[in-house]
């Protein structure tokens, strides 16, 4: 068996007396697109954030590509790097926010180049030549020298994805990409998504589009309470869960 | 009196030549023009009566004694906004740090030079050499390896600058972590997704977004500071106040010197709400949709628009249209 690109194992955290993530264990192979359902305050936020430790979590582990997130290896021991090795880790590791989080007082461009060269330290040209290209894959090309709050929230977001990938990471997470657009805005996000899904980008996707987890997703997770209740192929957990939970929400949601 | 609105009856025959007719404000109109009474009547009153000693006003305003006063202000402000503010940041980080000595140093110095008016402590920066004469360099409680009179290193005018300095350090603190503070949380929080080391996050992503709510209360605090420096005239240096006063203590002109000091505060003033509103606009790139025009371009805009105007009634009068 191949070591998986992502590899979530027995991860729990708590804020305070609340306990959030109850064990969770997922794994993904590289290539793979897993989307992650769940009512909300089940914890898919909070795993996304554990995986790239924008949280700390409180037990288990997360490894990308065979590397611990957030701690060195030796022997038995975990030590926990420095924010400076954290920050290294974390270019492997696209993250797209639900509310984009671009730098509003940089614009389209210089919010795709600014982490491969400050980041990753690649030389501008090629920075910018990466960006130029970016922003044509998510049909943005024209908007290269507009600022953020200049673009629709479609377009916003899409921004975000080619920031994203600009740092060539190893996995795309996406908390809920579509959750603050308008829905006449949502499709253009999704095709995106979905052209990349296609071009071999391993993603982990929590959405509550469950068109677009049929489409492209390989497993569907279904989250409840800080735990992953069951997980699999989609038509097997959308169509056929096997667990009440899991039915309730999909006769909302659906 | 309201007058009515004059309706152009001919306009409305075929939707094409329809005209605007702009609505009317009598209101405004009657306003403005009390206003404009009481503001002749001020200005008579100034120009008029003799107790206001013009001349002698013209005749000091460029003095040289005053131009030296004037730039003496002008570097007391600088030097105790430019090292105030570099100070202010400095603590403002260490305020912000995950450290808990730099946090509670921070707070303290504020606290301190927050607490303490300005005018004991420009004394008091005034009066240190007395407290220590000599200040050494060297190991911390160690052997010194060099020692100077404290009297050279604080002069009056080191002790003026240090002091405001100081004391506008603990104001610029503040400032500089609100602005901080006003950065939204996920663009930390982005900055960090992306692995952008973490001075860079602040130098690039925090400082330029901080920048917006900062300027307008650096302004204010710069503003504040220029006719601030007038307390150093107890330390008896050359600032504008001080000197204004030795003027007036020699030809007796009291009222006729403060409108000497008046004037310039004003000039220094103006310039720098000026020199604000193109900084803010400077940081605020980006933050609205479109930015406005300057009053520069806004009048140039209004000059062409109306030239165009004129050009076209010219035209029309012209071809004999009416
Ligand atoms: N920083 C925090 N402090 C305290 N509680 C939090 C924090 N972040 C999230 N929570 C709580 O953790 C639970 C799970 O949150 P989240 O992972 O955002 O859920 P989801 O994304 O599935 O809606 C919620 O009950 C939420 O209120
Ligand atoms: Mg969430």
């Amino acid at each position: 068996m191949s070591t998986p690109m992502v590899d979530v194992r027995g991860v729990h955290k708590s804020y305070g007396p609340l306990e959030v993530l109850r064990g969770v264990d997922l794994r993904v192979q590289a290539g793979e697109v897993t989307v992650v359902i769940g009512p909300s305050g089940s914890g898919k936020s909070t795993l996304l954030r554990s995986i790239n430790h924008l949280e700390k979590i409180d037990r288990g582990y997360v490894t990308i590509d065979g590397e611990f997130v957030g701690y060195r290896r030796s022997g038995d021991r975990l030590y926990e790097l420095r924010e400076r090795d954290i920050l290294r880790q974390r270019t492997h590791i696209g993250f797209v926010f639900q509310n984009f989080n671009l730098f509003p007082h940089l614009t389209v461009r210089q919010n795709v180049t600014e982490a491969p060269v400050s980041a990753q330290g690649r030389p501008r040209d090629e920075a910018e030549a990466l960006a130029t290209e970016l922003l044509a894959q998510v049909g943005l090309s024209d908007k290269a020298g507009a600022y953020p709050r200049q673009l629709s929230g479609g377009q916003q977001q899409r921004v975000a994805i080619a920031r994203a990938l600009a740092l060539r990471p190893k996995v795309v997470l996406f908390d809920e990409p579509t959750s603050a657009l308008d829905p006449e805005l949502v499709g253009e996000v999704l095709e995106v998504m979905k052209a990349l899904a296609r071009s071999g980008t391993t993603m982990i996707v929590v959405t509550h589009e469950i068109g677009f987890a049929r489409e492209v997703a390989d497993t569907v997770v279904f989250m409840d309470a800080g735990r992953i209740v069951e997980q699999g192929p989609p038509p097997q957990v959308l169509d056929r869960p096997r667990h009440d939970r899991t039915r309730a929400f999909l006769s909302k949601v659906l | 009196m309201t007058a009515p609105a004059v309706i152009e009856e001919e306009a409305a025959e075929s939707a094409g030549s329809l005209t605007v007719v702009k609505a009317r404000h009598p209101g405004r109109w009657i306003a403005g023009a009390v206003v404009a009474v009481l503001l002749a009547m001020a200005v008579n009153a100034l120009i008029t009566n003799p107790a206001w000693d013009w001349p002698v006003v013209g005749a000091y305003l460029f003095h040289p004694s005053v131009l030296h006063a004037v730039l003496f202000t002008v570097e007391l402000t600088a030097l105790g906004i430019v090292l105030g503010f570099l100070l202010g940041t400095v603590l403002a980080l260490m305020r912000l740090s995950r450290v808990p000595l730099l946090t509670s140093v921070a707070w303290g110095y504020v606290w301190l030079f927050r607490s303490v008016p300005l005018i004991l402590q420009l004394l008091f920066w005034y009066n240190l050499a007395a407290l220590y004469k000599q200040i050494s360099f060297g190991v911390p409680f160690g052997p010194a390896f060099f020692s100077v009179d404290s009297m050279e290193l604080i002069g009056p005018v080191t002790a003026a600058a240090l002091g405001l300095a100081l004391h506008q350090a603990a104001y610029a603190a503040e400032i500089v972590r609100g602005g901080f503070l006003s950065v939204e949380p996920g663009q930390l929080e982005a900055a960090a997704a992306l692995g952008i080391p973490r001075a860079r996050q602040i130098l690039r992503i925090r400082l330029p977004q901080a920048m917006r709510s900062i300027v307008p209360a650096a302004g204010n605090e710069i503003i504040g500071l220029v006719k601030g420096t007038s307390v150093v005239y107890i330390m008896a240096l050359p600032e504008l106040f001080y000197q204004v006063q030795v003027i007036y203590n020699r030809n007796g002109r009291v009222i006729a010197m403060l409108l000497v000091a008046a004037i310039w505060y004003l000039v220094l003033t103006t310039v720098l709400s000026a020199a604000q509103y193109y900084v803010e606009r400077r940081f605020g790139r980006g933050l609205a949709r479109a930015l406005p025009p300057t009053p520069v371009q806004r009048a140039r805009r209004i000059l062409t628009v109306r030239r165009a105007a004129r050009r076209q009634r010219l035209a029309a009068n012209g071809g004999g249209q009416r």
